[in-house]
């Protein structure tokens, strides 16, 4: 294992005071980036970045991947806090974290979600120190068709799923993939849905368009039922994180599917936001008591951050391997990269193993600090739910509206808060989900590029979807996802009218 | 809000010595408005300048880099023109600030923009897959004529620099060679290494890291002369080995994107005239020189009339292109 040798050399690289302490700076600033709505990784990164020029670049790298994955843990804090999620990927830990929260579990909550986002993070990192030449070459045979495959197995394995009525979920994923469509259309170059505004011009930004739907949405049910947060009686116990700790081995067989779902779609390229939402649909479906889904179920917090994080970390292979960044994070740091000297691409392994290999020893290191640091901030997080509504609820009002602000720097984007906060109120009254629509948001417009590239590049032959093996593939799986229910809807007719008939099978197949 | 403040402490202990006395000087900070999102071209073009004017102190006010890069950079350029007046705003983009309203229809015209400065310009080169058979631009036509509309070009963006450089090439040579927009020109390079598509007319920098790894190859560069970078990319292969491609098959002279910052409309002459010394100042220093050598750009200074007028006949030419295929807004 020539990779395991590398890996202990990179170790040698980074093991020193001083890259310990960038590490811990890394991510407590990340952690307070993170939990800001809008300021997010991203942002964070690139305000840091001046300030690495006069470093070696490999503390440079190691201060802002940490900074990184502090920021990833932060964004899952606000979800399970205050249903506002700090970054895109981690809307689906609101689905069932902050119901737990909210039934005074918070600390378990957060400890849940932080002990499955590391465990994620490092099965992402023990990918690439294995498999680091295999996975660069397979992403190569990614073309728009495999894309628009994945990305279809990414809606097909979340649709359906929901315990509304199906129209509704369609209804709610065509109000989706429209606010998706607002801006310029990248195929044909041209203005959509903009109605002359120029503010629309840069279309509906995702992060917006969720701090309303969750963030204000829910404070305007919580002012309705009386001004209270149920979780105000929860107290703080230390051992409540030990105990989620020990619990935590009773989830190994979701930990390891959303490892592998992770993985799969931080590769592929299709990125953590549509991991963690696939990784959330197939948890739920695949669960024998699907009652405590979007109630509190742990399954629902641990599965969708531990694709979450494997997604983020292995997605940082093809940035490594390839020069293409999968993420504005990740856009980023490849910028600083140049600025350091060193040349994204395929060349970086063989030209400075040293930077490579230290990279990858921090991500092991970074994420364990990540992780330490985080569980430590629980106790103050959680008792931040102990502070009365009618306090803590105008901060949130106030820290979402900056939060809007700072996305786009844009005025009009905290009118557009208020009015996804009144869409979010309407949808929850009327019992609309809301994944639907984020889910098609999010992957909505890449859906439309990848299929109209498809049939540029296939001059509009749809076989192009079937055209060799990992497309085909792809499609197969998506198909069979998205058609599964009707089949067990199907065999649950059929079973309960042969169970109807009294007497037992005649020709030898089983009742079931 | 808190990333403005920690560069705003920054800049204001960094630009504490006395300046040469203008009529105009900012006494507040400067934002730098980039037309692209973090870590593409025109992005890294921005920041670096804000890096130079820091570190030589070429201005005492601080300076705020945002970016507002959605709609091809319509988002940028739509801001800085509501901004009408407003000294305190650079904005960065390329040959996109004046070809956005002409081929869409957004909410500015050019006439809302004051051109400040040109600093760089960069090339573009036709790629092909590292295992491809194909040696010359020659080559490369034959291919696309003995099947028209199979041959697929990837490319950065609609109706922008990458597709009208192609549709150019068909007019140029008779040819019917298709193309395939992108959200980037990183993800053009990506579909050519995966030889998913048969070329890509990428900038140097864009590809450069799949060059030295030979999985693309350079074909011929949109030049009059060869580059000068005497660099050596992959084995003996340079920058300045790349022949141009009016020698080897396609007959287009110059196509060049430049690098250009802008202020809105109706600034105080003064205003303008400081910025422009200031980037003059920029484009002197060994860091300048560094940046356009670590992304094989020329660096062409322009501004005032010389900038002006090479703005109306790059204006010409695109349009000539744009009104050809029909992708005229108005």
């Amino acid at each position: 294992m020539e990779n395991i040798g590398l890996l202990m050399e990179g170790f040698g690289h980074i093991l020193s005071f001083n890259h310990i302490l960038l590490m811990m700076l890394g991510v407590t600033l990340g952690i307070l980036v993170g939990v800001l709505p809008g300021l997010g990784a991203p942002n964070g990164v690139s305000l840091l970045l001046p300030l690495t020029f006069s470093m070696d670049p490999i503390s440079a790298i190691i201060l802002l991947s940490c900074m990184y994955w502090g920021a990833l843990f932060g964004g899952s804090t606000t979800s399970i806090l205050f249903n506002i999620p700090g970054e895109p990927s981690s809307v689906a830990t609101t689905f069932d974290g902050y119901p737990l929260a909210r039934k005074g579990e918070a600390s378990r909550a957060l400890t849940l979600a932080f002990v499955s986002a590391g465990l994620g993070a490092l099965a992402g990192v023990v990918m690439i120190t294995l498999l680091s030449g295999w996975v660069a070459n397979f992403a190569l045979r990614f073309s728009s068709p495999e894309y628009f495959a994945v990305y279809f197995l990414a809606f097909a394995s979340f649709i359906s799923m929901g315990a509304q009525s199906p129209f509704k979920t369609l209804v709610s994923m065509m109000v989706g993939f429209a606010l998706a469509s607002v801006g310029m259309d990248t195929i044909s170059g041209n203005l959509r849905l903009t109605f002359d505004i120029p503010e629309l011009i840069k279309g509906v930004s995702f992060l917006v368009a969720v701090m309303g739907l969750f963030g204000i949405g829910e404070l305007l049910l919580t002012a309705e039922e009386g001004l209270r947060f149920d979780g105000i009686k929860a107290r703080v116990r230390l051992s409540e994180i030990g105990r989620t700790l020990i619990e935590m081995p009773r989830y190994w067989f979701t930990i390891g599917r959303s490892m592998l779902i992770g993985i799969w779609m931080g590769i592929t390229p299709a990125g953590p936001t549509a991991a963690s939402f696939m990784s959330y649909g197939v948890a739920r479906r695949s669960a024998r008591d699907k009652s405590q889904f979007g109630k509190g179920d742990p399954r629902g917090i641990v599965a969708p951050e531990t694709a979450d994080h494997s997604a983020g970390t292995s997605a940082l292979l093809p940035m490594l391997a390839l020069g293409v960044p999968g993420s504005a994070t990740a856009a980023v740091m490849m910028g600083g990269l140049m600025i350091w000297g060193l040349t994204p691409g395929p060349t970086l392994f063989t030209d400075r193993p040293d930077f490579v290999w230290g990279l990858i020893a921090s991500m092991y290191l970074g994420n364990i600090v990540a992780v330490i640091l985080v569980i430590a901030t629980v106790p103050l997080y959680a008792s931040i739910l102990r502070i009365p509504f009618a306090i803590i609820g105008p901060v949130i009002v106030a820290v979402i509206f900056s939060g809007a602000y700072q996305v786009g720097n844009a005025v009009s984007d905290m009118w557009l808060v208020l009015v996804f906060g009144l869409l979010g109120y309407v949808f929850k009254k009327l019992d609309y989900p809301l994944a639907p629509l984020v889910l098609a948001m999010v992957l909505g417009d890449k859906a439309e590029d990848a299929f109209r590239q498809s049939m540029l590049l296939s001059n509009g032959k749809l076989s192009v979807f079937w055209s060799n093996g990992l497309v085909t593939t792809l499609m197969l799986v998506g198909l069979a996802l998205l058609l599964s229910p009707l089949v067990f809807w199907l065999l649950g007719i059929s079973r309960r009218r042969r169970l109807g008939v009294p007497k037992p099978p005649q020709d030898g197949t089983p009742a079931a | 809000m808190k990333k403005s403040l920690t560069i705003a402490c920054i800049a204001a202990a960094a630009a504490s010595v006395a300046m040469p006395a203008f009529a105009f000087e900012p006494d507040r900070p400067v934002e730098f408005v980039v037309t692209a999102g973090p870590g593409g071209g025109t992005d890294i073009f921005a920041r670096t300048i804000q890096a130079i004017i820091t570190k030589y102190e070429l201005m005492k006010a601080p300076i705020v880099v945002v970016n507002k890069g959605s709609a091809g950079g319509a988002e940028g350029f739509v801001y800085a023109a509501t901004a009408k007046g407003d000294a305190y705003k650079l904005t960065f983009g390329t040959n996109n600030a004046y070809l956005l309203p002409i081929r869409a229809k957004v909410p500015y015209t050019e006439a809302d923009l004051t051109p400040v400065a040109a600093l760089a310009s960069d090339e573009f080169v036709l790629w092909v897959n590292g295992k491809s058979d194909i040696k010359t631009a020659a080559d490369f036509i034959a291919k696309a004529k003995a099947a028209p509309g199979e041959l697929k070009v990837a490319g950065s963006q609609s109706k922008d620099v990458d597709q009208i450089l192609t549709s150019m090439i068909n007019d140029a040579t008779g040819a019917d060679i298709g193309y395939v927009p992108f959200k980037s020109g990183g993800e053009a390079a990506v579909q050519l290494a995966g030889d998913h598509v048969a070329a890509n007319v990428n900038n140097p920098s864009e590809n450069l890291g799949q060059w030295q790894a030979g999985m693309v190859k350079p074909v011929c560069v949109f030049k009059s002369e060869r580059l000068k970078s005497e660099t050596k990319v992959a084995g003996n292969e340079g920058w300045s080995d790349i022949p141009t491609c009016k020698e080897s098959g396609i007959a287009i002279d110059n196509y060049a994107m430049p690098r250009t910052v802008w202020m809105a409309a109706g600034v105080d002459p003064d205003a303008v005239a400081f910025y422009t010394d200031v980037l003059k100042k920029v484009s002197e220093t060994p860091e300048w020189q560094k940046y356009l050598a670590d992304t094989s750009q020329s660096g062409t200074y322009m501004s005032g009339a010389e900038f002006s007028d090479f703005i109306k006949k790059d204006e010409t030419a695109v349009s000539a292109v744009l009104k050809r295929e029909g992708w005229l807004a108005n």
